[in-house]
């Protein structure tokens, strides 16, 4: 194989094509993170169907069976609760509401907030100053306070659990885009798009909004983890979800009343809580660092490319 | 600087007074809490009556303009769930709490500002690996989670610390921690940052040229300099603190805030959750002018005005 071949086949590469995943290839973590969270999604879609009874199914005579044992069948591996559910069914139920939960949380906040914070730093003026008071307000209520009024005034459902998460974490994102818009907006490639007479909305979708993309992006993965535990914290308080949804918080509080005679009932969901709020925050800091481009070099130069080597 | 404060204090009142008044409507989506504290067989006589006792019958308009009265005379009303008038109920919850948040908040910095450091330091290495892996783990523990645990190992299995309670050294160690858990996690991180752009200043590289001792460059040159992003996000928190109180209250039967905003909500207390908001709102706003007055302590470069 010539030398300019080898380059050809690099340069054609998969990974070639896609930096970002050659670079994952090179991060361990980062890499395990992602399969853990692609393993989750993919059973969170498919897996409730086809186990939603057996989760719910209550044994009594299977009551607090230990863990780490086949004895009563693999999905009593984990161990089971006070009216005898299997944890691990229970567990992977929880996926599905806590991985929806997060994802619309984090989608409908960083998505509002984006264009909020955009078009409310280009326009500037009263509406601007009228925001960036609500966003002092939502700032100043600790956020679990605001959640506790609403979901006591409002019943308990996904769709409110996800509206008071997406409520109170908007402020973040209007705060960084508004900052980055005042930013952008005094950059000359805007004023080349005003002076040929690009009407506003123009500017802000097509110059304005894909440079301050990156950071709400980066900022979003990162809220991933802190959303996952904030919901978690009002199932745990009794004002998230009810049954027959379960969440992960809710099995960490059903848990509570056994501490001391079945630890698997707290301990189990609470690791899986941690394992992917971890795995949110590794795959955050991860693209932080692949997009500075000090840190990236990292990344990249683990691997030789061939084509540095042979010339 | 004066005229900083003033402007800030009141742009703060401002906000707060915002606060009460958003939580003042979510109560009144509730309704009346009559039927909570009356007998189920009251007669409709009795209801009327306790709307009356606590201003509930008149229309919402009416009773928006007197709670706005009463927060200028800071009158709150009267609690209906504990005998007493709310703002003295919000009050006396406040010292437990601000205790907690001020014992955890002081340690959290201390942490996150030695580990944030000796991650900076040592730039890319094992150790500065490890740390930043630690901070992303510690800030990916649900609190209440984290305490759960705690009591099992240390109160159920080694049977070192109380469950819950208040008094003495020993029923402050687990409830300071869970409090600790997020902030740590978070600051860590912007200590490590602030602390990689300050060592690789022109300022840093010369004191180095000269010969300090690497300690001395990171802890008296560096430090300095990356204080202004620490106590930024420090003051941030300070807001996060009260919902670590509620998880502590829930978890430790720990008195303050937490447990009294939770009862509230429960209880369906108007007043006692407007001032209690109030009472935060203001500690908030008070802490967060104290931050900005210390940026100028730190940097002498920074003008307040």
């Amino acid at each position: 194989m010539s030398n300019t071949e080898r380059i050809v086949r690099e340069e054609d590469g998969f990974l070639t094509r896609h930096p970002k995943l050659r670079m994952l290839s090179n991060s361990p973590l980062a890499m395990a993170s992602v399969v853990w969270l692609v393993l989750l999604v993919l059973t969170g879609l498919i897996a409730p169907p086809f186990i939603g009874d057996e989760a719910n199914r209550q044994v009594l005579s299977l009551r607090f069976v230990p863990p780490f044992t086949l004895d009563h069948g693999f999905e009593y591996v984990l161990g089971a609760d006070s009216l005898g559910r299997p944890m691990l069914l229970q567990i992977i139920m929880g996926a599905r509401t806590s991985m929806t939960v997060a994802f619309f949380a984090v989608a409908i906040s960083a998505l509002t907030g984006f264009a909020i914070g955009v078009v409310s730093g280009y326009f500037g003026g009263w509406l601007d100053q009228a925001l960036m008071r609500i966003a002092d307000i939502l700032h100043t209520i600790p956020s679990l306070l605001l959640a506790l009024a609403v979901l006591y005034v409002l019943e308990p459902s996904i769709v409110n659990l996800i509206g008071v998460l997406a409520v109170t974490r908007i402020p973040l994102y209007l705060r960084t885009s508004r900052a980055q818009t005042l930013e952008l907006r005094e950059r000359v490639f805007v004023e080349s798009s005003r002076a040929m007479g690009a009407p506003a909305w123009r500017i802000m979708l097509r110059d304005i909004a894909p440079m301050s993309l990156p950071t709400i992006r980066t900022l979003a993965m990162l809220e991933v983890g802190t959303v996952i535990l904030a919901a978690a914290s009002l199932s745990f308080l009794g004002i998230g979800l009810q049954r027959p949804d379960v969440d992960w918080g809710m099995l960490v509080a059903d848990g509570r009343a056994y501490l001391s005679s079945a630890w698997w009932v707290t301990v189990f969901p609470g690791v899986v809580i941690v394992i992917t709020a971890l795995a949110a925050n590794i795959i955050s800091n991860w693209l932080r660092a692949i997009e500075d481009p000090v840190q990236s070099v990292l990344f990249i130069r683990k691997r030789p490319r061939e084509s540095e080597v042979t010339a | 600087m004066r005229k900083f404060v003033v402007r800030r204090l009141v742009t703060g009142i401002v906000t707060v007074l915002g606060v009460v008044v958003i939580v003042f409507f979510l109560g009144r989506i509730t309704g009346s809490p009559a039927a909570l504290y009356l007998p189920e067989n009251a007669s409709q006589e009795r209801y009327e009556q306790f709307n009356t006792e606590y201003g509930l019958d008149q229309p919402l308009l009416v009773q928006f303009l007197r709670f706005l009265g009463g927060v200028v005379r800071l009158d709150f009303g009267d609690s209906i769930w504990q005998q007493r008038p709310a703002l003295e109920a919000a009050l006396s919850a406040m010292p437990p709490t601000l205790g907690l948040a001020a014992i955890a908040l002081a340690l959290s910095v201390i942490v996150s500002v030695v580990l944030g450091s000796l991650a900076a330091s040592r730039r890319f290495k094992s150790l500065d690996r490890a740390i930043t892996f630690g901070s992303l783990t510690i800030a990916s523990i649900p609190d209440f989670w984290f305490a759960l645990v705690c009591v099992l190992f240390f109160a159920i299995y080694l049977g070192v610390l109380p469950t819950s309670g208040y008094d003495g050294v020993d029923a402050w160690i687990l409830p300071v921690a869970t409090m600790m858990l997020a902030p740590v996690g978070v600051m860590t991180q912007v200590v490590r940052g602030a602390m990689i752009e300050a060592l690789s200043s022109g300022y840093v590289q010369n004191a180095r040229a000269l010969g300090f001792s690497q300690r001395r460059l990171v802890y008296r040159h560096a430090l300095r300099n990356a204080a202004l992003p620490i106590l930024s996000v420090a003051g941030d928190r300070a807001a996060g603190m009260v919902n670590g109180a509620i998880i502590v209250s829930a978890i430790f039967a720990f008195p303050g805030m937490g447990a009294l905003v939770v009862g509230a909500v429960l209880n369906r207390d108007f007043f006692v959750l407007q001032a209690s908001v109030f009472v935060v709102g203001i500690a908030v706003v008070l802490l967060n002018v104290i931050v900005d007055l210390t940026y100028a302590v730190a940097d002498p470069r920074v003008r307040l005005d």
